[in-house]
């Protein structure tokens, strides 16, 4: 056994070389037409000498360190946590999230205007991961292109006030509707394919939506994106410094004080502050409503939920028309918020990004995922320095996620009754 | 001949060459879906590895002033091809075989953290720039009259092509004839029964990855010297037409990745010959939608039975 480990370890060990010398080892530099190799510096060598010999000891005295691995119990990956009662559940829960909304309305009043900034794009994250929860973490239906239905609400908004100078106002539930439209479309005819398949199918969705976006230079400005996209008013108050648009007035105006820049980013904070509560309250009300119960119980086992006369088309639509929907809704405040949009913003990588929000913090459990959004968000700001890695960060964490914890940091808990499987 | 069947020409050369690269990653796919039924995701940043892979070790022998093409070419790919190699082994162990078995999703959510791993590791490792790829093998046979439209077949294009036939010959012989390639069939009919039979079942998938490793790493080197320049994000979009072309054929199919690889090839460049060039990943795309919906198990693919 011994001599095995040591053959399997050295094995790894040299693996581990293989793969990282001569990627890490040598640099392309390429200078005009001429392509030229360097060494890399002495540090990066002696970390790459360093994984292989953390490989090898790892893989030599793997059992004992996994054994003891296992003894944590966070860490097992079978081990389920005790069923709390619904109730005790539900009121711990209402009072986490209502501590956490009436810290979030009086935060932005006391710090400076880039974080206020960076709560609405925390905002804006958290209504597109709470959406794709109900797609994936409820509905088990694995959605790659979920940015498309992002991007659909970001530029119905840009479109329409571009072209017919519609509101805000107006455009939010415009832009969710259609956003809920292009769900409802794309997803009749993909929802009957299996999982694996419908997460392809979505994926090309959303990359053929961007190709559009990019090509359909008359409609969209191509990738010169639309500009000058207007801010949401306060009935008819403008948060300008002068007014745009003819009949309205200008809040600092009408309050008699001081114009401040603030103002407007607060107050768009303040709106994706009550759109993102509007998002988890509905779901929330969904989840235990009928539908929200056919979403999980088609998760869990589609046989049987056919059999007990669940349409799985009614039901898999609905949550895919109303994952959309919301995407619609982020889609149309990030429009107002960064006021120009380009296809940049709508590519694989954002998709990824809500995905891995809603993985880390555990499919179907509306905390965890508004947690996971905020870290996810906020992490990378806090350490600057790691911001390049971030999404190295983000691709190990949803692998490591994967294999040691697939239900989540902080797992979706119903009351429950285990049948002992018998072998 | 005329202009018009010259042109036509020239657009079917051009989609066969992209359409065998296309082959040689789909094997990948289709041989681990084949056996353990999960969509590897992370296979085209395989093939970008590959392709960074052969560029250094291109660069590399160029430095020492080793100007011998063929020689050049080899070791390139034989590099190209380890660490793909090594790459693909190491993916299996670390994101595949602890989630094996479970729920389909959580694999494949395993695979698009992997992809976005080594994305991002060789973006920090190289850069994110794309680098120029030299051009190695120049020149071309030319047809049609001068001052008319001249068809071209460059001798890159014939150096794919023949890459390719041979690398699909080998891998033909290997899994009809040698004794890993018969227990790897074995293991696609049926895992269980392979593992009571005494087939390392665990082996056998680590050799298919690495084998499917091994021939992206070859279409790396050749797509990434016939595009011209390579980035980080060159896997991504090849190893999603790959996979258009696994299915296809007929996803699990060996034959079926190939003639997919060359259907989607051609159709490609058929649509940047006569329509636009920005519309052929679109058409890639929806071929792979409509496919996905009429027919999902592709040209040559079995139907799969869903037991209760």
């Amino acid at each position: 056994m011994a001599a095995h480990n040591l053959k399997h370890a050295l094995f790894c060990a040299f693996i581990t070389l293989l793969i990282a010398y001569p990627i890490l080892g040598f640099n392309l530099k390429s200078e005009g037409m001429n392509l030229s190799l360097t060494g890399a510096d002495a540090f990066t060598l002696v970390m790459v000498f360093l994984a292989a010999v953390i490989v090898f000891g790892f893989q030599l005295f793997r059992e004992p360190i996994m054994g003891s691995l296992r003894s944590i119990p966070a860490l097992a990956p079978t081990k389920k946590p005790e069923p709390m009662t619904e109730n005790r559940r539900v009121k711990i829960e209402s009072r986490i999230i209502t501590i956490i909304v009436v810290l979030a309305v009086f935060w932005p009043f006391f710090v400076s205007r880039g974080s206020v900034d960076l709560g609405t794009l925390v905002l804006i994250y958290i209504m597109l991961a709470l959406g794709l929860n109900v797609v994936v973490g409820l509905a088990g239906l694995l959605d790659l292109g979920y940015v498309a239905f992002y991007a659909v609400g970001a530029y119905t908004f840009a479109l329409l006030s571009d072209y017919l100078g519609v509101s805000f106002w107006l455009a939010l539930p415009f832009g969710a509707l259609l956003a809920a439209l292009f769900g409802l479309v794309l997803g009749f005819p993909v929802l009957r394919l299996r999982g694996d398949y419908l997460a392809i199918v979505t994926l090309g969705f959303g990359e053929i939506i961007r190709i559009l976006l990019n090509n359909w230079t008359s409609l969209t400005g191509g990738p010169n994106g639309i500009g000058g996209i207007p801010e949401p008013t306060l009935f008819g108050m403008e948060f300008g410094r002068r007014i745009k648009e003819e009949g309205n007035v200008s809040f600092h105006e009408t309050f008699g004080i001081a114009y401040a820049g603030e103002h407007k980013v607060i107050f768009l904070y303040l709106i994706a502050l009550v759109l993102a509560v509007i998002t988890a309250l509905i779901i929330r009300r969904l989840m235990r409503m009928p539908v929200g119960r056919a979403w999980e119980a088609l998760r869990e086992d589609e046989i049987a939920a056919r059999s007990l006369g669940l349409s799985r088309t009614a039901v898999k639509l609905s949550a895919f028309t109303i994952g959309a929907f919301f995407a619609g809704f982020a889609g149309t405040v990030f429009a107002s918020k960064q006021g120009f949009i380009s296809p940049e913003s709508f590519v694989f990588l954002e998709s990824a990004i809500v995905l891995a929000i809603v993985v880390l913090g555990g499919m179907g459990s509306q905390i965890g995922v508004i947690l996971a959004a905020v870290a996810v968000t906020i992490l990378p700001e806090l350490a600057r320095e790691f911001s390049e890695y971030r999404m190295l960060i983000f691709g190990a964490a949803m692998v490591l996620m994967m294999v040691w914890r697939p239900q989540g940091l902080m797992p979706m808990r119903r009351i429950h009754i285990e049948l002992k499987q018998q072998e | 001949m005329s202009e018009q069947l010259l042109y036509f020409i020239q657009q079917l050369i051009n989609g066969l060459t992209i359409g065998s690269a296309y082959a040689l990653i789909a094997i990948g796919y289709t041989m681990v879906y084949g056996i353990i039924g999960m969509i590897n995701f992370a296979h085209g940043e395989i093939y970008m590895i590959g392709a960074y892979t052969a560029l250094i070790a291109i660069t590399g022998l160029a430095t020492l002033g080793i100007t011998w093409l063929p020689l050049i070419l080899l070791v390139a790919l034989v590099c190209a091809m380890l660490v793909s190699s090594g790459m693909g082994w190491a993916v299996e162990r670390v994101a595949y075989r602890p989630v094996r078995g479970r729920h389909r999703l959580i694999p494949l959510i395993s695979a698009i953290g992997m992809s976005i791993f080594l994305q991002n590791y060789i973006h920090l490792a190289q850069g994110s720039r794309n680098i120029g790829f030299p051009l190695l093998i120049d020149g071309g046979f030319l047809f049609g009259s001068e001052d008319t439209f001249q068809a071209r077949i460059s001798y890159m294009q014939i150096t794919v092509f023949a890459t390719t036939l041979v690398c699909m010959t080998a891998l033909t012989l290997f899994i009809s004839r040698s004794r890993t390639g018969r227990a790897c069939r074995a293991v696609s009919q049926d895992l269980g029964m392979a593992s009571l039979l005494g087939i390392d079942t665990n082996r056998i998938i680590s050799a298919t990855f690495v084998i499917g490793a091994a021939l992206a790493a070859v279409a790396g080197l050749l797509l990434g010297m016939y595009y011209g320049s390579i980035d980080p994000l060159f896997g991504f979009i090849a190893g999603l037409k790959a996979f258009t072309a696994a299915v296809l054929g007929g996803i699990g199919s060996i034959p079926g990745a190939m003639l997919g690889g060359l259907i989607l090839g051609v159709s490609e460049s058929m649509t940047s010959g006569y329509l636009s060039g920005e519309y052929k990943d679109v058409v890639s795309f929806g071929l792979l939608i409509l496919i996905l919906l009429f027919k999902p198990t592709g040209l040559l693919g079995k139907p799969e039975v869903e037991k209760i």
